[in-house]
């Protein structure tokens, strides 16, 4: 039987969706507990969104000042602390999970398995490697403390319980780092529809040509209440901020619609779009790659197409 | 200062990856191999530090099988002072690399380590963090800005929130994001150059590290297909597409 420790994302007192869905990864872990560590400077708020978390046994609370922001640093010496009563260590693979795991890992000597897409039982899974291309089916040592970051594209966030899990204050003795100081974050626009979690995502391609351009982008994604993102020459060409990259090496999304707009389809680009529920595609090559995958295409020039759809949608 | 760059040999970025019809592997023959992209730019950030004067010199270091002395070639010819060539006829898994890596710090001492923050075969993005942790030295993964200092250096992350500046002290361990930089392009006279420059071969099992790898991959299969959809032919047929898919 499992005891699976999932350590919460969150930011601005809102615990991240990644963390339930992690939690659904848990729950197909025979696990036998779920506990979840919430590090922060003030944690109520965030240990209270995780108490109500379906199939969570307990939160702990870790309060402390040097836990804002994040830092995976000063996170990891806690994070393995903590671990010593845990079978499984989980985090979301996102900039955050991906940061503090693997120094997880290596403090505790463990290998660790990134990006998780589906749990075949508690010490068996698949994930993906080269870019999507191939899916490893891995088989990890029964007998070790298994590491691991869950894959957001590939898990439903857990649903909400009627009533809340125990919440517990922890207090750790460990000594934390002071050789990295976090000076700020210029954080992207907030304003919009999360992209890693929104429904809709409307995305933008080098065919844009401009940042200006970009705002038939937006247009669109605003009639239909839907995230924007772009590709990686659109974010290399400055038209769209870099945390709107959609990709292998930008986020990995599933919304249940993707349209993606004057974009080649490069395998790195697919990548980040595979587990998407419906892919439109606007582009005026035909022979485009992103038409082999695209669930719906339209063929022809997106300054004229992508105005009159704004307008169909009235 | 010296900087020590990670620099892993993979399957080029634009060769479509295909699994062995038994599922015991990925196709390699014949494939072509290059740098891990996010190592030339690695590299290359490492260069330009030296071009500032802030590095003295730059060592490159890959841990590959004995054929892959002209991939640390290209890495010297491209501009590195001399590269370490950790000779495993095995691929190593993260924690492995990172704990080579650490070796090879405990004896050059370097100021700087710069990696990818991924490689573009295995995707696992783990081997900086945890060569930070097993060195208990700062990391900053991500890096678009590297700004360095005698002490310490000021980094800009690309993280799913926006950007991140951190300030870390020296030595640290930085990985590096695609807008870093743009790598150079090799010049045919660097190419004769990197011939004489040092060369080190190391064989991994004189190195006594622990090697073992707690996961076992079992099969290797191609992903699911998505199937061809259909094409519309203007707005309103798109629009229609989108309500009777219950999207609109
Ligand atoms: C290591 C590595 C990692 C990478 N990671 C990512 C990643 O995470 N995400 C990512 O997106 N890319 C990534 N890339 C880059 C990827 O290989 C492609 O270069 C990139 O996705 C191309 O972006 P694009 O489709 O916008 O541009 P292009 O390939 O230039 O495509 C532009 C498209 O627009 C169409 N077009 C032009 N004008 C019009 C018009 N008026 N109307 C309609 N259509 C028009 C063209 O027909 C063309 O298909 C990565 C590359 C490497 C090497
Ligand atoms: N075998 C290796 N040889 C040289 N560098 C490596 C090796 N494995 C990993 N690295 C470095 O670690 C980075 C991240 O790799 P990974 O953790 O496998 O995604 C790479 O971009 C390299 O800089």
């Amino acid at each position: 039987m499992s005891k699976i420790l999932i350590i919460a994302e969150h930011r601005s007192g809102k615990l991240n969706s990644s963390t339930a869905k992690c939690v659904t990864a848990a729950r197909a872990m025979q696990a036998q507990a779920i506990d979840i560590a919430v590090f922060s400077s003030d944690p109520a708020a965030v240990a209270a969104q995780a108490a109500k978390l379906d199939g969570v046994s307990r939160v702990l609370s870790l309060d402390h000042p040097a836990n804002d922001p994040a830092l995976a640093a000063t996170l990891a010496p806690q994070v393995v602390a903590l671990a010593a009563g845990y079978t499984h260590v989980l985090a979301p693979s996102t900039t955050f999970g991906k940061d503090l795991l693997p120094r997880v890992a290596a403090l505790l000597g463990e290998s660790m398995a990134s990006d998780l897409m589906k749990v075949i039982d508690a010490y068996t899974f698949e994930r993906p490697i080269y870019a999507g291309n191939a899916i490893t089916t891995v088989q990890a040592a029964a007998d070790r403390k298994l590491i691991a970051s869950v894959r957001l594209a590939s898990f439903a966030a857990t649903g909400e319980q009627s009533g809340s899990a125990p919440i517990e204050a922890v207090k750790l003795d460990v000594p934390l780092p002071t050789h990295t100081r976090f000076i700020e974050l210029q954080a992207g626009a907030q304003d919009r529809p999360d992209l890693q979690s929104a429904a809709r995502v409307v995305s933008g391609g080098r065919a844009l040509g401009s940042a200006e351009a970009f705002s038939i982008i937006y247009a669109l994604a605003d009639k239909l209440g839907a995230a924007v993102g772009a590709s990686r020459a659109a974010v290399d060409a400055g038209y769209v901020a870099s945390d709107l990259q959609v990709g292998q090496t930008g986020k990995i999304i599933a919304p249940g619609l993707y349209i993606a707009i004057g974009i080649s389809g490069a395998i790195q680009h697919l990548t980040g779009i595979k587990d998407a529920g419906t892919i439109v595609a606007i582009n005026k090559d035909g022979e485009a790659p992103i038409f082999e995958v695209a669930d719906i295409g339209l063929v022809g020039d997106l300054f004229k197409l992508v105005p009159e759809l704004t307008a169909a949608l009235d | 200062m010296k900087i020590l760059v990670a620099y892993k040999r993979v399957i080029d970025y634009n060769v479509r990856v295909q699994v062995k019809p038994d599922g015991s592997g990925v196709m390699t023959e014949g494939v072509k191999l290059s740098a891990n992209p996010f190592d030339d730019i690695a590299l290359e950030e490492a260069l330009r530090l030296r071009e500032k004067g802030i590095a003295s010199e730059v060592i490159v270091v890959t841990i590959a099988p004995a054929d892959a002395q002209a991939h640390l070639r290209n890495g010297l010819a491209m501009g590195a002072n001399r590269a370490i060539h950790v000779v495993s006829e095995q691929a190593v898994a993260p924690l492995t690399a990172a704990r080579v890596l650490l070796k090879l710090i405990e004896t050059e001492q370097p100021g700087l380590v710069l990696l990818g923050k991924q490689a573009i075969d295995d995707d696992a993005s783990q081997t900086g963090p945890m060569l930070a942790a097993l060195w208990d030295r700062p990391q900053a993964t991500f890096a678009s800005k590297v700004e360095v200092s005698a002490s310490s250096a000021r980094v800009t992350r690309e993280i799913d929130a926006g950007l991140e500046i951190l300030e870390v002290d020296l030595p640290a361990v930085v990985t590096v994001d695609l807008r870093l930089n743009e790598p150079r392009f090799i010049k045919l006279p660097d190419i004769m150059k990197a011939k004489s420059k040092p060369m080190q071969t190391i064989a991994i099992d004189t190195l006594a590290i622990d090697a073992s790898n707690h996961h076992t991959t079992t099969r290797f299969a191609p992903p699911a297909q998505r199937q061809k959809g259909v094409l519309v032919k203007d707005v309103p047929e798109l629009v229609a597409a989108l309500k009777a898919r219950g999207l609109l």
